[in-house]
């Protein structure tokens, strides 16, 4: 596989030089007595509810030492609240947990990291204003008389962010001022500092890019080869592919199939089980070629230092153009600067022609609209129902002479819910019960209304499933039609080349390379990009 | 599941091939999701205030609890209905000053935003336009200027605090001080009575047996209420508070919004300045002394989020009436100043309780969970 290639080796990186300093702390201790193929958990007619849904409904799952086994469902389908439940955070209403042989009861999140399971959950729940040591210690550091050792901590945390392939986060950054990428692989961190003998990760490549999802796939290769158990839960079927060893999948909270083997059940299997019927998973046809019209966003030698430099590009009505680049190319940032969301320090942005002034404001007044990377602390108020998220930039329209009009907003976003697949359907319940991946769909339905002039879309598409996936890109490809231009930035090189009409290449901050989308290859934009990747990776 | 489907699950040691697959009919789906609504009640937490309606509920509890307590402990005056009406009117006309204090606070509090300086408004409006100069207006240009000073003050703070990037609750501690100090050399520290007989009689009166005062706190409950609930305001406060963030880059003007509530809140400052001048038949540098205390207690236990992003208009209408009772319950049993501070500090504490317990999210339980055990 071509990422194990340019994976930078933990043996060139300057940051375990210090290994034997930390020698009585290894990367992830397996506990002595793992016993490869022997059963570590089983889940027994599981069942868990909400006020109103039932979560779980009978979920059968057994997971054994040593292997990666996925979790497949589409979104809503019960995954995270199962493996909240094995880590202790939920308590099952009925239904048998066995840990090792034994019934087992997690009242409370510590009780599971004590029996051995560490989970990296899918929403981030770092301590913003702690350090990335102290969160990836968070609640085992290492003390004596009292005292926190900091160093030891610091030191262990480097050597696991080193094997993550980010030597370069120091660990006393706070991580309130990491991106979005960074915290991920922080919570990574703090799942790998415990001595588990089952790790559960919940989505976690949702935000990585290409390269950062080979480093951890070593790293999952690593545990089990010691014996450690993983969960594993991802909507993209080529991982599960590529680093499963058996999956379970579950639809409205029932175990539909388990224990397939990963590599050699077809698509189409995994698919119909997932979600009662079959979809092509393809991307829709592009208009012929003349389809675009003029020039609605012209961006000119718009710099931000540290982030990107120079980048000069545009989008005609009705175009898609997609952004391709690692996590950390800039690509958000820039995003957000065209948005007015941060202010260019040289450049200019032009909608229709005229230069924007600074603000969000005055974008959204000129039409454009952003759906943010980040969806919780950027985009959602979880506690307002879901027909007020959807309307959150577009309530004003609706409204008149001041008064909202929720009959209005609750219809318009019904028929948003409809097209995306949201699950559950009610538009009144608040967005926070919602499952990741439906939130992400309230956050992109939001700029889908319609009487935007530009979409903005930040990895639209992350945690959402297969089949509200393949409803997406008909919605944009359908706005497009209708002379909406699209700027799409995605980790996914085959959604950008799939999607877009025309694809820039981003690294470092600049672009390197723009072509019609029928020009590039997955390959290629890989190169290009992973070209930063390594000139980065290379000692100093 | 229906019998036509495959249990692939029934034994876990074989790994199971989809040798048969679609197993799923689009019926079952059906009934599974049916399966899941009927599931429970309607969950208290379905939107549109169903939260609050809830919260609400329980506040009518403790409004009942105390009327009970009244009752028991003076079984002879609440034995005379007519007592009784007079009783509660005399509670509505106590709380209406604070009341409307508080749904500006409220309007604060919601947007993420706290007004420390209310009292100090309330005291600066009030003896601005009880000057001599202001009285030879008449009414109407006392109470013109009551609201014009209420509202630059308010914005004087909204300034400071969403262009100028102070902390609220420095901006506002800052204007508590200097607003009574400015109030103070306005007066002269005198206490400067009113002659306007139109602004006496607002206190004095009743229409239809019920005070003025009563119905001015009732408009502005109601206007507050239509204004959070069912205005682009009021959504954009919501949104403001709740997520400032997403906000912004939802295209509201979250500085601009801020200013706004924070002018708002002095409006209803200068309404509550003309309320308790009329009511002292005068004002002075002192008066509306720890409003601010009041309002934004009423405002929490009625289950104002402090963090901001959720709140109720009846909510915090019914803390302050629950506050006014409790000073009425004193008061009829002729109990001290000092023991009813002392079970008011008690249910300020308890409603945060309730509160904290009540929101905490699963990330933050996790969170706190760990950083407990670390320490
Ligand atoms: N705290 C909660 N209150 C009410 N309902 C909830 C709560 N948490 C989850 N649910 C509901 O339980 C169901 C399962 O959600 P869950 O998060 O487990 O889905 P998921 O399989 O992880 O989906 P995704 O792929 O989108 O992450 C959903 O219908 C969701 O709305
Ligand atoms: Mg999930």
């Amino acid at each position: 596989m071509s990422e194990e290639e340019t994976v930078a080796l933990p043996e060139d990186d300057p940051a375990t030089a210090s290994a034997e300093a930390v020698a009585e702390a290894p990367l992830v201790e397996a506990p002595a007595d793992t016993v490869a193929g022997e059963v570590v958990l089983r889940l027994t007619d599981v069942v868990k509810t909400f006020p109103g849904v039932r979560a779980l409904d009978g979920v059968q799952l057994e997971v054994r030492a040593g292997e990666v086994h996925c979790l497949l469902g589409q979104n809503g389908a019960g995954k995270s609240t199962l493996i909240k439940v094995l880590a202790g955070v939920h308590q099952p209403d009925s239904g048998l947990v066995e840990w090792r042989g034994e019934p087992a009861t997690f009242t409370n999140p510590q009780a599971a990291m004590k029996a051995g399971i560490a989970t990296i959950y899918q929403e981030l729940d770092l301590v913003e204003d702690l350090s990335v040591a102290e969160n990836a210690f968070l609640g085992h550091e290492y003390r004596s008389f009292g005292f926190v050792r900091r160093g030891r901590m610091a030191r262990h945390t480097r050597q696991i962010l080193s094997r993550l392939g980010h030597g370069e986060i120091p660990p006393g950054r706070m991580v309130r001022s990491l991106p979005a990428a960074g915290k991920q692989i922080v919570s990574m961190a703090r799942a790998l500092s415990h001595e588990a003998r089952l790790i559960i990760m919940d989505e976690p490549s949702a935000v990585l890019a290409h390269d950062e999802v080979g480093n951890l796939f070593r790293i999952i290769r690593e545990l089990t080869a010691q014996g450690i158990a993983v969960i594993y839960i991802s909507h993209r079927l080529e991982e599960i592919r590529e680093i499963g060893d058996r999956v379970t999948v579950l639809k409205d909270g029932r175990t539909t199939a388990a224990n397939l083997p990963a590599r050699d059940t077809p698509t189409r299997d995994l698919v119909s089980r997932m979600t009662g019927r079959t979809i092509e998973y393809v991307f829709p046809d592009r208009p012929a070629d003349d389809a675009a019209g003029a020039d609605l966003l012209q961006v000119q030698g718009l710099t931000r230092e540290g982030e990107f430099a120079d980048v000069s590009l545009n989008v005609r009505a009705g175009e898609i153009v997609g952004i391709a680049g690692l996590v950390g190319s800039g690509r958000s940032e820039l995003l957000e600067t065209i948005y007015g969301a941060r202010l260019p320090e040289a450049g200019t942005v032009r909608m229709d022609g005229k230069v924007l002034r600074p603000g969000v404001g005055a974008a959204v007044r000129a039409g454009m609209g952003m759906a943010p990377e980040e969806r919780k602390s950027q985009a959602l108020l979880l506690g307002e129902p879901i027909y007020r998220n959807v309307t959150l930039a577009t309530f004003g329209r609706y409204a008149r002479l001041g008064f909202t009009n929720a009959a209005k907003e609750r219809a318009e976003a019904d028929r948003i819910a409809e097209t995306l697949e949201l699950r559950p359907r009610d538009v009144d319940r608040p967005v926070r019960t919602l499952s990741g991946g439906n939130q992400q769909k309230v956050v992109v339905g939001r700029w889908l209304l319609g009487g935007t002039k530009l979409l903005l879309l930040d990895e639209p598409t992350r945690g959402v499933d297969v089949g509200a996936r393949a409803e997406l890109y008909q919605v944009i490809r359908a706005l497009a039609a209708q002379g909406v231009g699209v700027l799409l930035v995605s980790s996914e090189v085959p959604e950008v080349l799939g999607l877009a009409d025309r694809v820039l290449v981003m690294r470092e901050g600049r672009v390197v390379r723009e072509a019609a989308a029928g020009e590039l290859d997955e390959n290629t934009v890989l190169d290009l990009v992973m070209a930063g990747s390594l000139m980065e990776g290379a000692p100093a | 599941m229906s019998d036509a489907t495959p249990t692939p699950t029934a034994t876990p040691e074989r790994p199971q091939l989809p040798a048969q697959s679609p197993p799923v009919d689009p019926a079952e789906t059906a009934v599974a999701s049916d399966k899941a609504r009927s599931t429970g009640k309607l969950s208290w937490w379905r939107g549109d205030g169903g939260d609050g309606a809830k919260r609400n509920l329980g506040l009518i509890g403790v409004l009942a609890a105390l009327i009970v307590v009244g009752a028991v402990t003076k079984p002879d005056l609440y034995g005379d209905p007519n007592w009784v009406w007079n009783n509660v009117l005399a509670i509505l006309q106590l709380a209406s000053v604070v009341g409307v204090v508080t749904v500006g606070m409220t309007f604060v509090i919601i947007g993420g935003g706290i007004d420390l300086s209310v009292g100090a408004i309330v005291a600066l409006a009030g003896v601005w336009c009880t000057t001599v100069a202001t009285q030879s207006y008449g009414a109407g240009g006392m109470i013109f200027t009551a609201l014009v000073v209420g509202i630059c003050v308010g914005l004087v703070n909204g300034v400071l605090i969403s262009y100028g990037r102070l902390v609220p609750f420095i901006a506002t501690l800052a204007m508590l001080v200097a607003a009574r100090g400015l109030a103070a050399s306005i007066s002269n520290k005198q206490t400067q009575v009113s002659s306007s007989t139109f602004i006496n009689d607002i206190a004095a009166r009743k229409v239809i047996g019920i005070p003025i005062l009563v119905y001015i706190l009732g408009a502005v409950v109601l206007a507050g209420w239509v204004v959070l609930n069912r205005t682009t305001f009021g959504r954009r406060t919501i949104a403001v508070g709740g997520n400032p963030e997403a906000a912004r880059l939802a295209g509201i003007n979250v500085r601009r919004h801020t200013m706004l509530l924070y002018a708002l809140s002095g409006l209803c400052c200068g309404i509550a300045a003309i309320m308790l001048t009329s009511q002292a038949t005068s004002a002075q540098a002192a008066m509306a002394n720890l409003y601010e205390l009041d309002a934004i207690a009423a405002a929490i236990i009625g289950g104002t989020l402090l963090s901001g992003g959720r709140g109720t208009i009846v909510g915090s209408l019914l803390g302050v009436i629950i506050f006014a009772t409790i000073t009425n319950l004193f008061a009829i049993n002729g109990l001290s100043i000092e023991a009813q501070n002392m079970v008011k500090g008690g249910i300020i504490v308890a409603a945060v309780l309730v509160q904290q317990f009540q929101f905490k999210s699963v990330t933050r339980l996790l969170a706190r969970n760990r950083v407990t055990t670390a320490t």
